[in-house]
């Protein structure tokens, strides 16, 4: 037996999902966080059921990639649990009708009912069950109320013999019955609620929109390095060090075997970035480097998902998408590709036409550096003082917009314009929030570790055969010539198509002055998208949009990283 | 009983309702907004607009919805 979570966007699915399956997914307070379909499975009885978290839809008439995937789950499921919002109560129930006129068993779950009373609404349970025919469960998702009422109603789901409508027919039906079982008194304005409408007037919005983004860079900065300086350096300096160098003795101090394990020791000392052996680098980049700025991103990323900022931001940012032939819900991605490109190529699935997703991606993709790079940027060219840091977010911010403007008149056909419900502000629950931060950081520990672990591997047995050597004699034009970098920094653009935080490690050894770091950093950030990217990119684009997206970063990475060296 | 006056969207001020009477748009907007509460008969109050042609924002029921300023120009509302 199969069980479908369906209903509109940002009505509690994915909550529920958790909820029902202890499957842990993303969830948070904007419509279309959930693109793709997640399954798990849940007791029910003696049986073992498939539950499955469907992308939220308004109707069974997909309008964008996302209501495609929905569609095409409904015909796939047994029974449906439709997650209703009580305080939309009629907006909601058009899909509700819909899935009764396609004879499918239906339970109502009548998610965010806390909500109902101190927002004066009030909805009479049992008319609402005779109306539509089918069990309604009030469900507080987050705290878990009604969830155990839910799972003894899913055998009792019913296909009440529905007609099949037209759409002015069913809004009229609809009309009818939330006139019968809802009743609303007025009440004044919350808190939240002026702050909400606040955030989307042109002049409160746009200040409130600075100091969000001048409070994020501060945090994410001030936790990351907190974290670095005085827990995980330390860590690594003073507990681990020793242990490297007793080892290093042990493996006869030199050797491909001690390079492999513990990287090139010089004068008696372990530098952890540039040693680039799997138990120094191979260890201190994901975890001392790249961890802390994860978790000080994805935390305040989550907060401003949760509270439902982003939404807000895209209406705020909507005038500047058009002119990047996007529109403002475009902006949901791309800060999404601060902290891993893969979940932002998804992302753009709430995109209506092939043409956004085609020029979000492939800008995402050029023009956004994922947090495992950023944090490298940090480290690395901060080291050189910061406005090289500047200079290389700066370039990115202007190339976003450059391409941006040149992609919106070269590629066919227009935009659409921006239609998108934006949620009331919430207050987030502090264990979701966290659990959330640990999904993601535990995320990172476990796609990354492995392949940093094997990047580092693979860079050492190629530098032992001479191979990077070959390719730097063959490149040298363009890296050496136009791009002003060593011939040997050709290894870290070949290793950047594994991870891009241990390619701008390898970079760390070269002895590169602060314009060849900042070039380089560019460079390896443009180029080309790290392997878990591309196989993101190629599923969501196709090989022929794919390839045309790879000339682009190509030739965009080279033009940029050739005048970047000649004025600098 | 009297006619309201009928303006569009981004005509209203902020802050006035109105009554929807026309969207004049394609099948595909028209059931677009229609899905999300915005369809000849409700009452929608305006909350905001952004600057230089940017989205307007409406309050319909007790939900929030951002309209391109294009789309806005399509719907016809009488004014309370």
């Amino acid at each position: 037996m199969k069980i479908l979570l369906m209903g509109n966007p940002n009505v509690g699915k994915s909550v529920i999902f958790s909820r029902l399956t202890g499957v842990k997914v993303i969830a948070s307070n904007y419509p279309g966080t959930t693109v793709g379909y997640t399954s798990g499975f849940m007791k029910l009885g003696d049986e073992t059921v498939e539950v499955i978290d469907v992308p939220g839809t308004y109707t069974l008439e997909p309008t964008c990639e996302a209501e495609e995937v929905a569609l095409r789950m409904l015909a796939t499921g047994d029974t449906v649990i439709n997650v209703v919002d009580a305080t939309n109560l009629e907006r909601n129930l058009y899909l509700t009708l819909q899935l009764l006129e396609r004879a499918r068993p239906v339970v109502v779950a009548l998610n965010i009912w806390d909500d109902t009373k101190h927002r004066g609404i009030y909805i009479d349970l049992d008319k609402l069950r005779e109306s539509l025919g089918v069990p309604v469960i009030p469900t507080v998702a987050v705290t878990g109320e009604g969830m155990k009422e839910l799972v003894e109603n899913i055998p009792k789901a019913s296909s009440p013999d529905t007609p099949v409508r037209g759409r002015d027919e069913r809004w009229a039906t609809i009309g009818s019955i939330t006139d019968q079982v809802q009743h609303i008194t007025h009440r004044h304005h919350t808190w939240l609620e002026r702050l909400g409408d606040a955030s989307v007037k042109p002049l409160t919005g746009g200040i409130i929109a600075l100091a969000v983004l001048a409070s994020t860079f501060t945090v994410v900065r001030f936790i990351s390095e907190s974290l670095i300086s005085y827990i995980l350096d330390p860590l690594f300096n003073t507990l681990w060090a020793p242990v490297l160098l007793r080892l290093s003795d042990l493996l006869g101090g030199t050797g491909l075997l001690h390079d492999i394990v513990i990287g090139k020791i010089a004068s008696g000392e372990v530098n952890f970035v540039e040693s680039f052996g799997l138990l120094s680098s191979g260890l201190y980049v994901p975890f001392a480097m790249v961890l802390p700025y994860i978790i000080a991103f994805y935390l305040v990323l989550g907060l401003l998902e949760d509270i439902g900022y982003l939404p807000r931001l895209a209406v705020l940012m909507d005038t500047i998408m058009h002119r990047l032939g996007l529109h403002g819900y475009a902006i949901i991605p791309t800060l999404l590709g601060l902290g891993c490109n893969v979940p932002a190529v998804l992302a753009t699935r709430i995109l209506e036409s092939k043409r956004e997703r085609f020029i979000a991606a492939t800008l995402i993709s050029i023009a956004i550096p994922c947090a495992a790079l950023q944090a490298m940027i940090f480290g690395l060219v901060g080291e050189r003082g910061g406005q090289y840091v500047a200079i290389v977010y700066g370039t990115l911010f202007v190339v976003w917009i450059i391409l941006g403007f040149i992609l919106n008149h070269t590629v066919k056909g227009f935009s659409p314009e921006l239609l998108i419900e934006i949620p009331p502000y919430r207050l987030p629950s502090w264990r979701a929030m966290l659990q959330k931060l640990w999904m993601r950081s535990y995320g990172f520990l476990v796609e990354a570790v492995p392949i940093i672990l094997g990047a580092v591997l693979v860079i050492n047995i190629l530098y032992f055969l001479r191979v990077f050597d070959a390719i730097a004699n063959f490149t040298a034009p363009v890296v050496t010539g136009l791009l002003g970098l060593p011939k040997e920094g050709v290894a870290a653009l070949v290793i950047g198509f594994l991870r891009k935080d241990v390619a701008l490690g390898m970079l760390a050894p070269l002895a590169l002055s602060a314009k060849q770091l900042v070039v380089g950093s560019l460079v390896l950030a443009m180029f080309f998208p790290c392997i878990a990217t591309f196989v993101v990119l190629l599923r969501e684009l196709g090989v022929v949009n794919m390839l045309k997206s790879a000339g682009i970063m190509i030739s965009a990475a080279l033009i940029t990283g050739g005048i970047l060296n000649l004025i600098l | 009983m009297p006619e309201g006056k009928q303006i569009t969207l981004t005509q209203m001020q902020i802050g006035q309702s109105g009554i929807v009477v026309q969207i004049q748009s394609g099948h595909g907007l028209v059931n677009r907004l229609s899905a999300l509460g915005i369809r000849p008969g409700r009452r929608i109050t305006k909350l905001s607009s952004m600057l230089m042609r940017g989205p307007v924002t409406i309050q319909v029921d007790r939900a929030q919805v951002a309209i391109g300023f294009g789309m806005a120009r399509k719907i016809t509302v009488e004014l309370d």
